[in-house]
């Protein structure tokens, strides 16, 4: 119930209009109010015509998500595979500190890293770019894909990599044939992460952009004015979760495929 | 086609995984490196196989350096005790893989394949995946991908251990058939092995290995025979041989105050003085004119009995050839084959064998 109460609230509410949200609660349609596709309407027309287009800003969060979760997924997993299968040591620097340094991208608050992100993005001329949202995106992913993958890796049985390094692959080999084969459901759980928690930031969409790119959240978030407009943000939010719900509906067929109950029994 | 290893050394601690072994395998045999648990024997199956790495010594093959070629160049095949398979591969795939990597053509691949999966009995298993078979059928892919690669060198690591008794007797002889097929003639096998009585099975050389050392190198027959240390006589006996403090007076061997044997005609060549005595668990035996003991642990094993006892500071491990329940603290009388005595010196080297002095 929890979890679809709010769904059926957002899709009632986003055939509402004005008078419908402001008259009591109704839930019902045709029964207790008249649907109208006022909240939808809003969200492709034009500016001129009233509207906020959202086509553009929805197009733009897939590009970044998508752009930023699969680099963070190349990276992360060749990171991961080295902490998880090589010793690295630096000082008093090991695997599990490096390891940590990446995770500690998360903790800290998003406020902390906003202003040097700020900076280095005017710095390299990317502020209200793509490209730069790409960027900052794969700080906050990677963190999250090599956080996944070192430790589905470190249930990977090592032996397999030694056995196809005997069976005559080299090591890139027996990563690519081997290894990564093998570990499609963690890249899936960490790809579905990457793609969540791409998909739903705010903040830096936000605080990175100005006028000539905007990201879904932000344009969302713009539709509010002195008098909220209920049946077009619940469109909206509809709209913005449809594309997590369908990944997250794929991706489940394949997460129980792939197993590596064979590997080592 | 010899292997020969000089002065491997391997110490990334405090203790040696490898200390100083120097061995020399011919083409045509096998070799059972029989130890106890981390021993050395996977540190050294996975030196030769260029796993890991060494801090001294050398690897030699055919008289090329071995040290300089990395893994997936050294044509060397190896068997884990783990069931280690590719899982997103069917039977025949996993068979296939290592040919594959050689870039062989098909019609050769599914010749090799079939003669392999026939070898290791798993025809019309082909197209199932590796998740869809028991453990031992799992092990039997890993042995015929190693078969199927017909490598120079084979390294089977504890291939049984982690099978049930039925299976691993099953596969224990289908082994001794492959090994003495075509494929014996022109590789080396190196079986590792925890289990004294596999070893003695097999029937090949035995190496015994200890803490990263050689004990003993020799043929089956000569390691249990004639163990030449302590160690030995303990590794290579199942239960492990009885080794006890005693002393040799009066032409008597004194275990304890009250365990004294007459001295065997055969020891009386050995100067009076204080020695370590061995003893197998088959050479104790129930007998009402010996020394009474006391049971602490009695344990039924097949159709036979291990009994652990005790005398004072004394304490044996006997074998009874027949299935008898006991309690703990029964008391039970107890006849030493004084006669099978084994004798080392203080520093624990063997003195006296009776097999040797027949």
């Amino acid at each position: 119930m929890f979890v679809i109460a709010p769904f059926l609230w957002a899709l009632s509410t986003s055939f509402k209009d004005f008078n419908s949200v402001t008259g009591g609660a109704k839930y019902i349609p045709w029964l207790q109010f008249e649907p109208s596709l006022e909240g939808w309407s809003v969200l492709i027309r034009s500016q001129g015509k009233g509207g906020v287009n959202i086509i553009e800003p929805y197009f733009n969060s897939v590009f970044v998500t998508c752009s930023a979760s699969l680099l963070s997924i190349i990276f992360g997993t060749l990171a991961a595979y080295a902490l998880s299968r090589f010793t690295f040591k630096a000082g008093f620097i090991k695997n599990n500190d490096i390891t940590f340094f990446f995770i500690s991208q998360r903790i800290m608050p998003p406020i902390v890293l906003s202003i040097p992100f700020f900076l280095m993005l005017g710095f390299l001329g990317l502020l209200d770019s793509l490209l730069g949202l790409i960027l900052v995106y794969m700080v906050l992913l990677m963190p999250i894909a090599v956080w996944i993958m070192v430790d589905f890796f470190n249930r990977v049985p090592k032996e397999i990599d030694e056995t196809a390094l005997i069976d005559g692959c080299n090591p890139f080999e027996a990563f690519f044939k081997v290894v990564l084969p093998n570990s499609i459901p963690g890249l899936i759980v960490a790809g579905l992460f990457c793609i969540i928690f791409g998909w739903i930031d705010f903040f830096f969409a936000f605080i990175l952009t100005f006028t000539k790119v905007q990201l879904l959240p932000v344009a969302i978030v713009a539709l509010n004015s002195s008098v909220t407009p209920w049946w077009s943000l619940s469109a909206s939010a509809l709209v913005s979760v449809a594309p997590l719900i369908i990944v997250a509906f794929i991706v489940e067929r394949y997460l129980s495929k792939g197993n590596l109950s064979g590997a080592l029994k | 086609m010899n292997l020969i290893t000089e002065n491997l050394c391997f110490k990334p601690e405090h203790e040696y995984y490898l200390n100083d072994i120097s061995l020399e395998f011919k083409a045509g045999n096998l070799y059972t490196l029989l130890g106890r648990t981390l021993s050395g024997k996977t540190s050294f199956l996975k030196t030769i196989a260029g796993l890991q790495p060494v801090d001294s010594g050398q690897i030699t093959f055919a008289g090329k350096d071995f040290n300089s070629i990395p893994v997936w160049k050294r044509n060397v095949a190896m068997v884990y005790q783990q069931f280690i398979n590719y899982p997103h591969l069917t039977v025949f795939d996993n068979i296939a893989f290592p040919l594959k990597q050689r870039k062989m053509k098909f019609s050769d691949i599914q010749n090799e394949v079939s003669s392999a999966i026939k070898k290791v009995g798993l025809q019309g298993f082909e197209k199932r995946k590796i998740q869809e078979l028991s453990g031992g059928q799992q092990q039997r892919v890993a042995l015929a991908r190693s078969l199927a690669k017909k490598a120079k060198i084979l390294l089977l690591d504890e291939p049984l251990v982690n099978l049930d008794y039925k299976l691993r007797e099953d596969l224990r002889n289908e082994f001794k058939n492959i090994f003495s097929g075509d494929l014996s003639s022109q590789s080396i096998l190196i079986y590792a092995s925890t289990d004294p009585l596999e070893a003695m099975q097999l029937n090949g050389n035995i190496i015994v290995i200890d803490e990263g050392k050689i004990l003993q190198h020799d043929s089956a027959k000569e390691v249990f025979e004639n163990p030449s240390n302590v160690r030995v006589a303990e590794i290579t006996n199942e239960p492990a041989m009885n080794i006890v403090n005693g002393s040799i007076e009066s032409k008597k061997i004194i275990l304890n105050k009250d365990v004294q044997i007459d001295l065997p005609d055969k020891l009386k060549t050995i100067k009076p003085g204080k020695y370590f005595f061995g003893l197998r668990a088959s050479d104790i035996v129930l007998d009402d004119s010996g020394f009474q003991f006391v049971v602490d642990l009695a344990e039924i094993s097949g159709s036979e009995t291990i009994l652990h006892l005790h005398q004072d500071n004394l304490k044996f491990v006997s074998l009874i050839n027949e299935v008898k329940n006991f309690n703990n603290r029964d008391k039970v009388m107890l006849k030493i084959m004084s006669e099978n005595l084994y004798v080392f010196n203080e520093k624990g080297n063997l003195i006296f064998s009776p097999f040797k002095n027949k």
